[in-house]
């Protein structure tokens, strides 16, 4: 789970993470009022959406005047910002903070993330801040430094000064460095963080070290021990329609294509998704109805699928492990006469009683395209979606 | 011989009077596995599917002799559940649950190392469907009766994907030693390196197929140790094709979050490294059946 800068910023300077002053607005007046609250003459109005390079996506302004200010908040509600983290679709920005100006000496980039080779939490920083640390590992991986933190002891004074050090601060800022440094560790393991970015991290004319910016996520398997930071949560930086599957209990990704597929099991949905796509179809999602699939849950998944005006077919692949490929035929069965299906279904089921289930379908009379091997159901699904499209190139739909 | 479990395998159930540890203990003594008890704080004397109970993984040990355990504790008890059965003694562990916090299994992965390797407890999972040797022991939550027993061993992070390649081996007369899930969290108990050196050290496999998918570092990991240390070829089909950068596909470890986490660079890094490549999802059968006629 992802939160807003204002809310990670938050939650830092409760750690000893020195901020700059601030304040969120919902509206143009809100905004000036806070810039009038926050005082001096320059501020920056940022775009509260759930990703990186804001900036870039003209989602941080700078300005100089109470009138700027309103134009920028004007500018930025309500817009629909787009940045390589977002995808195409965007996000658009509900929230703004409007900060103020700080004078910077030096931009530094500083995160702590979980590294999953060496298991461990790694701290890693750059004296080069302010861009993209995926392109300087490619470009110049030489000026990023990494300190792996042994989880027995936790992360020790040393370890901070040799990142310190590092990313070239001064020795009279050493002791704030430290404090600086080891605030984000502990926040980090107090409330399961899984990563916490500051870029820039910044050094001011008066010598302070600011987070200028704040980006944490947080591992979703601890939000049941987490519940102030799952109060955080903004739904409308998340995708309707997996809001809506992680409501049913469904795991549900959106994505481009027009072949609708509901799988059990993550990794035989990723299995089919590449079937599909080998078949020359794209799929229009990632669905995984899980091990149980009980006739309830597939209608569930079947409405969630087929939500998806764009879709224009519709794949089901069940290996039927502990559960049996009869109950789930039945499912099928019910839920197809239940919602009145627009677009042809192709059904593969496989594992415990498949003669059964294959019987259950091809007796309930119902238009079920069957298939028996993924490959199958894969080039199936996609014939009937290019039919669809064909007669819908024609007119006749 | 097999890897990990055989028919002579003493197992308790972590977690055992519980609704869902019933269930598969039930189905596990079905298909044939040495159950020989389970563990369920504060039901210890008691009797359950015609099994001891014990408060402790110790008490197991001491008392049925376990060897094995498989953990069915919710995830927030999980962790702790894993380091008694380390703790008491037990050999090797496989973590169903799914859910599991990953600084949990950061302080798991810490406590095990902690254990001279030779007393060190094997972990599998979490979030896996276990692990089965055809034939003789099943200790997971996987149909048995889809798995013939043979010669292949099978390493992956999916269940269903799993059961779908043994599906397909089975069709084509091509029988398993064992078939291990190493789950699909970003940090796991066992990589899936660590189980291709127990089947190069398993004198029944012959040949053994990686199921690998998007995210994190573990395939590529495999494909080097392959390379350098392994005489047994290796087949890997690598799920995550279609998968867009940066979301999560279903499980906890399933994102690219990094260049090299996508399935086509990992599929080509490991085609460099002389692994034999199953090019598409329903061609891992026949692919394992092409490497084994060439022995």
């Amino acid at each position: 789970m992802d939160i807003h800068e204002y809310q990670a910023k938050d939650i830092l300077s409760g750690y000893g993470i020195k901020i700059a002053e601030g304040g969120l607005a919902y509206s143009s007046e809100d905004a000036v009022q806070r810039a009038r609250e926050i005082g001096g003459h320059v501020w920056a109005v940022k775009a509260q959406i759930h990703s990186g390079a804001r900036g870039k996506a003209g989602g941080i302004k700078i300005c100089k005047t109470h009138d700027e200010v309103e134009a920028a908040a004007g500018a930025l509600l309500g817009k629909r910002l787009v940045t390589h983290q977002t995808g195409p679709a965007g996000k658009v920005c509900s929230r703004l903070y409007v900060e103020a100006g700080t004078d910077i000496v030096k931009e530094l980039y500083f995160c702590f993330l979980v590294d999953r080779s060496s298991e461990r939490i790694v701290m890693v920083g750059s004296a080069q801040g302010g861009m993209d640390i995926e392109e300087l590992a490619v470009t110049n991986p030489d000026a990023i430094t990494k300190i792996y933190i042994e989880p027995a002891v936790g992360l020790q004074d040393y370890q901070a000064r040799e990142m310190a050090f590092a990313l070239g601060l001064e020795p009279e800022i050493m002791s704030h460095a430290v404090k600086t440094i080891k605030g984000c560790y502990k926040a980090l393991r107090a409330l399961d963080v899984s990563m916490l970015e500051i870029n820039p991290l910044v050094v001011t004319s008066s010598n302070e070290l600011v987070a200028l910016d704040a980006k944490m996520g947080f591992d979703d398997n601890a939000l049941f021990r987490q519940l102030k930071i799952s109060e955080l949560r903004d739904k409308t930086q998340e995708d309707p329609r997996e809001m809506a599957a992680a409501d049913r209990g469904l795991s549900y990704v959106g994505l481009d294509g027009d072949i609708g597929c509901m799988i059990n099991g993550a990794g035989l949905a990723m299995a089919t998704m590449d079937m599909i796509k080998l078949a020359g179809g794209e799929p229009a999602n990632f669905l995984d109805v899980g091990g149980g699939a009980s006739a309830e849950r597939t209608e569930k998944a079947f409405r969630l699928v087929l939500a998806d005006q764009g879709v224009k077919a519709m794949l089901v692949n069940i290996f039927a492990g502990i559960n049996r490929c009869d109950w789930i035929a039945e499912g099928v069965v019910q839920a197809v006469r239940k919602i009145d299906m627009k677009v042809p279904l192709i059904v593969r089921l496989s594992g415990t009683n498949v003669e059964e289930g294959q019987r259950i379908i091809k007796e309930s009379g119902l238009p079920i395209i069957t298939a028996e091997t993924l490959a199958e159901a894969a080039e199936k699904a996609v014939q009937a979606r290019n039919e669809v499209v064909a007669k819908e190139a024609a007119g006749e739909i | 011989m097999a890897i990990f479990i055989n028919e002579t395998t003493r197992i308790i159930v972590q977690g055992f009077t519980g609704k869902i540890g019933s269930f598969h203990a039930q189905d596990m003594i079905n298909y044939g596995s040495k159950v020989v008890g389970g563990v369920t704080p504060g039901k210890g004397g008691q009797t359950h599917l015609g099994l001891p109970v014990f408060n402790t993984v110790k008490e197991a040990v001491n008392q049925a002799g376990a060897e094995a355990s498989i953990i069915f504790v919710p995830p927030a008890f999980a962790a702790d559940s894993i380091m008694e059965a380390a703790d008491a003694g037990i050999k090797y562990c496989v973590a169903i649950t799914d859910g599991i916090p990953t600084q949990d299994m950061m302080t798991v992965k810490n406590f095990l190392r902690r254990f001279p390797v030779e007393e060190r407890m094997i972990l599998t999972g979490p979030n896996c469907a276990g692990t089965i040797s055809p034939g003789r022991s099943m200790l997971g939550i996987m149909p048995g009766h889809i798995y013939k027993q043979g010669n292949v061993g099978i390493v992956g992070r999916s269940g269903t994907l799993g059961y779908e390649a043994a599906d397909q081996m089975k069709r084509l007369g091509i029988g398993i030693s064992s078939s291990v899930g190493i789950g699909g969290d970003p940090i796991n108990g066992s990589s899936h390196r660590d189980i291709l050196e127990h089947f190069e050290n398993d004198p029944e496999t012959k040949v053994v197929l990686m199921i690998g998918e998007i995210g994190g570092p573990q395939e590529v990991e495999a494909g080097l140790y392959a390379k350098e240390h392994m005489t047994k070829p290796v087949i890997a089909y690598i799920a995550g094709l279609t998968a867009p950068e940066g979301r999560r596909m279903g499980h906890a470890g399933a994102i690219i979050s990094s260049a090299g986490e996508g399935a086509a660079e990992k599929v080509a890094i490991l085609r460099e490294l002389g692994v034999h490549i199953s090019p598409t999802p329903s061609a891992m059968g026949e692919t394992v059946a092409a490497v084994l006629a060439t022995l």
